[in-house]
């Protein structure tokens, strides 16, 4: 399918002379006898929040494995900074910080010691390495708690330290695993303030997986995964714009006989998802009145409503986000 | 990155990530460490069990055998206290290493698997922090040395000390390639107890490989705790009419077993592979 290219960034920045920071070339991997990625390209570039976007076993967790030098594809090349990250792991690893969903910390020291043996693992020692402590623990908002252990701080500061920890060396990539698992909406919405801040003031170049629609809002741009294949590229509001109209659900007693008909009498495709007849239309304010004139009495319910990302999830692989024949399994 | 916008605190300016291998080391062997004394029934255990194991097997045995004689005419306390030695350093070695397997589920190794350090400094620290608990751990036991009859010098207990550290360093590198796959404590448990009461009963621990005969006695020979329980006696009891190898050739024995141990332990470590690492 022609994938878009359209400009998503800050306007500001000039990054398309730029080359791209993380670059994905026909990536695919195999479990023993799942393929869990297949054939996935795309380019992630400087200085913008890239969204991997899937339900559970859509591939973006092996994707992120792959990205942070734990695991090797087996098909393909993923390079970071113009370095492999199969046969250069460790030029890879200089360049990215990596929040992982499960927490990293330890819990049985303090934050600050935490951050200590992070930047010792990096390099960073005596008073650059105390200095940057304190400078990040102050950014997370957590300076007042540097010398209490991490497992005294709640869920939220937690993840704060987490977040400090990947960020200890200056890395120009940050990569972050489902980074609002077991966040609070206001420590939500303060991880997604950092992450801006860090993309527009430092240039950090942002990689969040997730399997969250409002999340991969915030992102610049988006890669959706499904069963292992890239199904769509853009920014949020570029592949929403592609639906085209609005998205028109309808309930019914006979919803498979209703959508036939729709189909026969209005052109065009119309499914039946989750026992419900969908389709998108544009001016579909006009076309309710046309269907349900057309359709006295058959028709329950009907909502028009401007797309979303789960309307492009589902105009892409045919299936609700959560039904995918694949979830269950990671 | 050449064209950084400095906001507000944001001063710090880009600098090259450099790998400290020994920072590396010293800072995760560091951490192992204050986990350990973080944690206060782990502490006490270390510093009890020695206590309450002498004190078991000192009056149990200490009645029973009083006239036996084993070996070269030692009591069999005597001939017994190196492998008691032996035994707690074998014990605690082993187990600090579920340690790895503890990293691994609370997501620790993660972080440090993704830091631009080798993989050697990874299992370096670790065993080399696996190695200072069970040494300071069979050094404790030293207390009851009186009370066999060996009494302690200065140099005499510096190369006590050695032995007790090769021997933790060989088999904590031992846990570790044993941990390094393993995804739970059990199957870590499960695997140990195979080879850790064999290891320790054909180690001359509790009857001398003079005695032996045939297989056993090869088994005897291969076993890594053979030497470190003869070059123990022979320290411990330098008066002791010759021992059955030479203390030098022991402790050499003893580098070289620790040093393939702890090969393995680092090529296991050092694999990557297409599975995910954790």
């Amino acid at each position: 399918m022609p994938l878009p290219d359209v400009e998503s960034v800050p306007a500001s920045q000039d990054v398309r002379a730029e080359s791209p920071v993380i670059r994905i070339e026909r990536l695919g991997h195999r479990y023993d006898q799942r393929q869990a990625l297949d054939d996935v390209s795309f380019d992630v570039r400087p200085a913008e929040i890239f969204g991997l976007l899937g339900p559970n076993g859509s591939g973006k967790t092996t994707l992120f494995r792959i990205l942070s030098t734990l695991m090797l594809a087996t098909e393909g090349r993923a390079t970071i900074m113009g370095h492999d990250a199969a046969r250069e792991p460790n030029q890879v690893r200089r360049e990215i910080g990596v929040v992982f969903q499960a927490a990293s910390v330890d819990a049985k020291l303090t934050a600050a010691e935490n951050l200590r043996h992070q930047g010792h693992l990096y390099g960073l020692s005596g008073r650059t390495l105390k200095r940057r402590i304190a400078e990040m623990l102050g950014r997370v908002g957590l300076a007042d708690r540097a010398r209490d252990r991490v497992e005294t701080l709640s869920g939220g500061q937690q993840r704060r330290v987490e977040l400090a920890k990947g960020l200890m060396h200056h890395p120009a990539v940050l990569l972050l695993d489902e980074p609002s698992t077991g966040l609070d909406p206001g420590a939500r919405r303060d991880l997604w303030l950092y992450l801006k801040m860090l993309r527009d003031e430092e240039r950090v170049t942002v990689v969040v997986t997730t399997h969250l629609m409002e999340e991969a809002e915030h992102c610049d741009r988006l890669a959706i995964l499904n069963e292992g294949k890239l199904v769509a590229l853009g920014t949020p509001a570029e592949l929403k714009r592609e639906i085209g109209g609005e998205v028109i659900v309808m309930e019914a007693r006979e919803p498979q006989s209703l959508a036939r008909r729709i189909a026969e009498r209005f052109g065009g495709p119309c499914n039946v998802i989750d026992g419900k007849v969908r389709l998108e239309r544009e001016h579909g304010h006009r076309f309710v009145t046309d269907v349900v004139e057309a359709f006295p009495g058959e028709i329950d319910s009907i909502s028009v409503s401007k797309p979303t990302l789960e309307d492009v999830f589902i105009d892409r692989t045919g299936h609700r986000f959560w039904t995918g024949p694949e979830s269950g399994t990671p | 990155m050449a064209q950084t916008t400095t906001l507000g605190a944001i001063t710090q300016p880009a600098h090259p990530v450099r790998s400290r291998t020994w920072l590396a080391v010293a800072s995760l062997w560091w951490r192992e460490l204050v986990r350990f004394y973080r944690q206060r029934s782990r502490v006490i255990g270390v510093i009890l069990s020695p206590l309450v194991f002498w004190l078991v097997i000192g009056s149990g045995f200490g009645t029973s055998f009083r006239s036996g004689s084993a070996a070269g005419g030692q009591h069999y306390l005597e001939y017994f206290y190196p492998g008691a030695l032996i035994m707690i350093v074998l014990f605690t070695s082993i187990f600090t290493m579920m340690s790895v397997i503890e990293d691994r589920k609370e997501g620790f190794l993660l972080s440090v698997l993704v830091a631009p350090i080798s993989r050697s400094a990874i299992v370096l620290a670790k065993v080399l922090g696996g190695t200072t608990l069970s040494a300071i751990q069979g050094l404790i036991f030293l207390v009851f040395a009186p009370a066999v009859g060996a009494h302690i010098g200065g140099a005499q207990f510096g190369l006590i000390v050695l032995i007790t550290a090769l021997v933790s360093f060989c088999l904590t590198s031992l846990g570790f390639a044993v941990a390094w796959k393993m995804e739970s404590a059990q199957g870590f448990h499960a695997v140990v107890n195979l080879f850790l009461i064999p290891l320790w009963l054909l180690s001359g621990a509790l009857f001398p490989i003079t005695g032996a005969s045939g297989w056993i006695r090869a088994l005897m020979l291969a076993n890594p705790l053979t030497y470190g329980v003869e070059a123990l006696r022979a320290a411990l009891f330098p008066a002791m009419a010759s021992p059955r190898f030479p203390l030098g050739s022991s402790i050499a024995v003893l580098a070289v077993f620790s040093a393939v141990v702890f090969a393995v332990a680092f090529l296991l470590a050092n694999r990557r592979s297409t599975k995910p690492a954790a």
